[in-house]
């Protein structure tokens, strides 16, 4: 396998420019003959299905809710980064980049993020124009804030929902395109295999959720941007339906999948409340611009936050790192929960929840000030917990919330099969082994409106591909093998619900392949991975049949592929024998139980490749050279 | 606690739908509304039954795709609430709670609990954006805008789009989700250029949709899980009758 990334040569700051005047152009008048397929309808999908059919491609897009507009970007609360310097203190594109790269602990890769940083202040400007309702100051200029992990204030807002004001506007940037016929929009539908001709990606086969019908669509390309696969831990903060399936589908088919180990766990989530628990709630970790967190010195003190004193209290994340305190980066935040609870310091029922407490900031600033900057997470707060967090400090506690790892691609963001682009959290290109907080919107944007539309056209003339139809004989394979799938699937007919070995599936690879990961534990996940996934071929039990709005046939089919992946992730896991970002192997790790990376030898990029049923997958490695950034240790004292 | 709940159950668009009792034993109070029909479900997929079909995605009342009426009343009557963030607290031991799908002609029944929203999504392409291209946009902070319309703007901007308004209304209207659009893109000064445009094009949209008329009656605002506020209705129909004098 050949992992070209085709970074253009010259200075870091020059690349994308350069890229952008060697590359190839389809003339506006040939656009219309081309066909693109995108898959997923969040940030970047939305994004690049609307500005490929604004420049004159014929686009389907596909999603598995009832609309676009649900795609769970739209829950991003905090906000978006942007290299602007609006507020006049010390930021630049430079400064973005290395903190990116430096959150992502040094995993990421350099052109990329880059380029990333560079057209985040053009993300901005087109979401401003789109409508968009960012915050404001009085003089009618935009507001910025300072967001976890960095020390400017850089991130663009709009109160607690920043994720839904950038989705509704390139929803509705897609809706345009859709009246205006050149998108045709294919909601309630999944994809369930890629379909390649000749080693190049000519299509999908997609079920239709509602009837149950399995069709093939053809086309000159097919863009994934169907998001990350935090769900294979079962509970997450993802949505109910994001899935896996797109993206291992394609590996399946020869993409190679990219440090699929890289997990975020979030730091500042509302605590589990029960085996009942579907989702775990994300409060935005804006709240930490204002919040403490702390947790009492002496284990097992009961009392309630109030009446402990001051002087009991531990503020660990400003004892333990000064500089940042409380803004710490989301891994160093999530473990330093994670050590205290160890400890037994932890609060609430079971002990696994710290405080994050907004007393000093409601005396400091008045409780207008907090309710203004936060009003709908505390509300959102006090409905799911039933407690009213300007009086009682929030418990909160770390939950999975991201995957940095996805399906590898190159600088043109394509994969390893040609014609197949990957966009937004399902890539893996910019987030090293940790992403920083208000970066995902930006990349999800960045990709969607101003990398692909350049990239996919250079594709389409420099490959010269003949047009697919459906009527080849590969979409007839493939939608065999889903109709074949499909039965197998509802045949079972066992004893157990899908849920209930899902569950069971994300409770073991949250203990031996979360926060903390080592080799004794990933050894034994990858033991019983295998166990479960042949219980549940034998024993779950799928009802009703394929030709209906059959929920739970959906369900089941995402958590067989997790059954799969999972193994995947423990092996990547298992392979990177240090500690990096969110891959925490308790076996490297300083003095002070800090991550202990191995840059002698593990600065690549771990690259799966599918070798099939029987057989591990292949290794291979990206090596990730930095022309321009040295290697340091993370330092946030 | 235990409650008996009383389900509508439609196997298809066009079968006949009926309530079916079910009874939910054990429920925690902790548990979210949707969590408590998870576990319903699961005892039916046990059982060998169909399970109940509803929808919902994030479970964090902000993508808009659950539904349900409770006890006759959308997303279940709790301010600023929608059914997925609605807890079990708020229910008694022994209580009866009837769901149902959300009732209206533009939003037909798929499954169950289930319906299609598409009309809405249609109305948003008729004209619910502003018609810029990617690229090309001058600098964000170009235009000024003053911080009250902007706060303005986002109280309209923040609907989710799940259609309570329409299932709470006698006529089923769509007013409330319109206006919510017209007033979020009019309300800046980017989205005025073509405002009577816009507010034309989708009254006329909302209209061949078969969204009922506006009497006013407030209950559209009344279950909004976002608040959106009714006098947003009333610019929109300011809107509407500029746009109709200017010819547009």
């Amino acid at each position: 396998m050949n992992l070209d990334a085709k970074i253009p040569s010259g200075p870091l700051e020059k690349k994308w420019d350069r890229y952008r005047l060697e590359m190839k152009l389809v003339n506006p008048a040939n656009k219309r003959k081309f066909d693109v397929i995108v898959v997923g309808s969040g940030l970047a999908g939305a994004s690049a299905a609307a500005s490929l059919a604004e420049l004159g491609y014929n686009v389907q897009c596909f999603c598995f809710q009832d609309s676009p507009r649900r795609a769970h970007s739209i829950a991003a609360q905090g906000g978006i980064n942007a290299a602007k310097n609006y507020t006049n203190d010390g930021d630049s594109i430079f400064r973005l980049f290395y903190d990116t790269i430096k959150g992502g602990d040094f995993r990421a890769r350099e052109a990329n993020v880059y380029r990333l940083a560079q057209v985040s202040v053009n993300i901005i400007d087109q979401c401003v124009a789109q409508g968009v309702p960012f915050a404001r100051e009085y003089g009618g200029l935009l507001a910025n804030r300072s967001f976890g992990g960095a020390q400017v204030s850089r991130t663009f807002y709009a109160r607690g929902q920043t994720g839904q004001q950038l989705l509704l506007g390139a929803y509705q940037a897609l809706s345009r395109q859709i009246g205006l016929g050149a998108v045709k929009m294919y909601p309630r539908t999944e994809m369930l295999d890629v379909v390649l001709i000749d080693g190049h990606a000519k299509g999908v086969v997609a079920r239709n959720l509602v009837t149950g019908e399995i069709s093939s669509h053809a086309a000159d390309a097919v863009v994934l941007a169907t998001g990350g696969y935090g769900n294979v831990f079962y509970l997450s903060t993802n949505a109910r339906g994001c899935n896996v399936t797109a993206i291992y589908r394609a590996f399946k088919k020869g993409a190679a999948f990219a440090n699929p180990c890289y997990t975020q766990i979030h730091p500042t989530c509302i605590p589990v409340s029960g085996d009942h628990q579907s989702k775990l709630t994300l409060m935005s970790e804006s709240l930490r611009n204002d919040g403490r967190v702390w947790v009492p010195k002496s284990t097992g003190d009961k009392r309630p936050p109030r009446q402990i004193p001051e002087s009991e209290r531990d503020y660990y994340l400003e004892r333990k790192y000064p500089s940042y305190g409380n803004l710490a980066p989301r891994d160093i935040s999530s473990r330093a929960a994670k050590e205290v609870c160890d400890e037994g310091r932890g609060v609430g029922s079971g002990g696994l929840g710290v405080y994050l407490d907004f007393a000093d900031a409601i005396n400091r600033l008045g409780q207008r000030t907090i309710a203004e900057r936060y009003g709908n997470l505390f509300s959102m707060y006090e409905t799911i917990t039933g407690e009213n967090a300007y009086e009682v400090p929030m418990r909160i506690f770390p939950a999975v919330h991201y995957t940095m790892g996805g399906l590898w691609v190159d600088y043109h963001l394509m994969s390893t099969i040609p014609g197949l682009f990957v966009l937004g959290e399902a890539n893996f290109s910019d987030h090293g082994a940790n992403r920083l907080g208000a970066s995902a919107l930006m990349q999800g944007l960045a990709d969607g409106y101003f990398v692909i539309p350049y990239t996919i056209g250079h594709y389409f003339v420099s490959a010269k591909q003949a047009k697919a139809s459906t009527s080849h004989p590969e979409f007839k394979k493939a939608e065999e093998e889903v109709k074949v799938r499909t039965e197998k699937l509802l045949s079972i007919r066992g004893r157990r619900t899908v849920t209930s070995l899902h569950r069971e599936l994300g409770k073991l690879l949250w203990d031996k392949c979360g926060m903390a990961r080592h080799e004794a534990g990933l050894k034994e996940a990858l033991r019983k991975i295998p166990e479960l996934r042949e219980e549940f071929w034998r024993n779950a039990n799928v009802p009703g049949e394929n030709q209906d709005f059959n929920q739970a046939l959906e369900q089941a089919g995402r958590v067989a592929d997790y059954m799969e992946f999972a193994e995947l992730l423990c092996l990547d896991a298992l392979n990177r024998r240090e500690s990096c970002g969110g891959h925490f192997r308790t076996e490297f790790q300083t003095e002070d139980g800090e991550a202990l990376r191995d840059d002698q030898n593990f600065a690549f990029v771990s690259a799966w490749e599918y070798q099939g049923p029987a057989k591990p997958p292949a290794l291979h490695k990206e090596p990730l050279v930095y022309e321009e950034v040295k290697m340091t240790q993370r330092s946030y004292k | 606690m235990n409650l008996t709940l009383k389900v509508w159950r439609q196997k298809s668009p066009n079968a006949p739908g009926r309530f079916i009792t079910f009874q939910a034993d054990g429920v925690i109070p902790d548990m979210s509304f949707l969590e408590m029909l998870d576990v319903v479900n699961e005892g039916l997929i046990e059982k060998g039954e169909d399970p109940i079909a509803f929808d919902s995605d994030c479970r964090e009342g902000i993508c808009g795709m659950c539904s349900l009426v409770i006890n006759g009343v959308p997303h279940g009557g709790h301010k600023g609430t929608a059914t997925c963030q609605l807890h079990m607290r708020h229910f008694k031991d022994g209580d009866t709670i009837t769901i149902e799908p959300w009732r209206a002609r533009a939003f037909p029944i798929i499954k169950d609990l289930v319906v299609n929203r598409w009309a809405f999504d249609r109305i948003i392409q008729a004209g619910g954006f502003i018609s810029v291209s990617t690229g090309g946009a001058p600098d964000a902070n170009a235009i000024p805008i003053p911080k009250a319309d902007q706060d303005q703007s986002m109280d309209a901007a923040a609907c989710i789009g799940c259609g309570a308004c329409v299932a709470a209304c006698k006529n089923a209207s769509a007013m409330l989700f319109v206006a919510a659009k017209v007033s979020h893109l009019s309300l800046l000064p980017q989205g005025k250029v073509e405002r009577h445009r816009r507010v034309t094009n989708m009254v006329k949209a909302m209209d061949a949709e078969g969204f009922g008329a506006c009497t006013v009656t407030g209950s559209c605002e009344a279950v909004c899980p976002k608040e959106i506020n009714l006098t947003f209705i009333a610019r929109m129909n300011r809107e509407y009758l500029a746009a109709w004098f200017k010819g547009k």
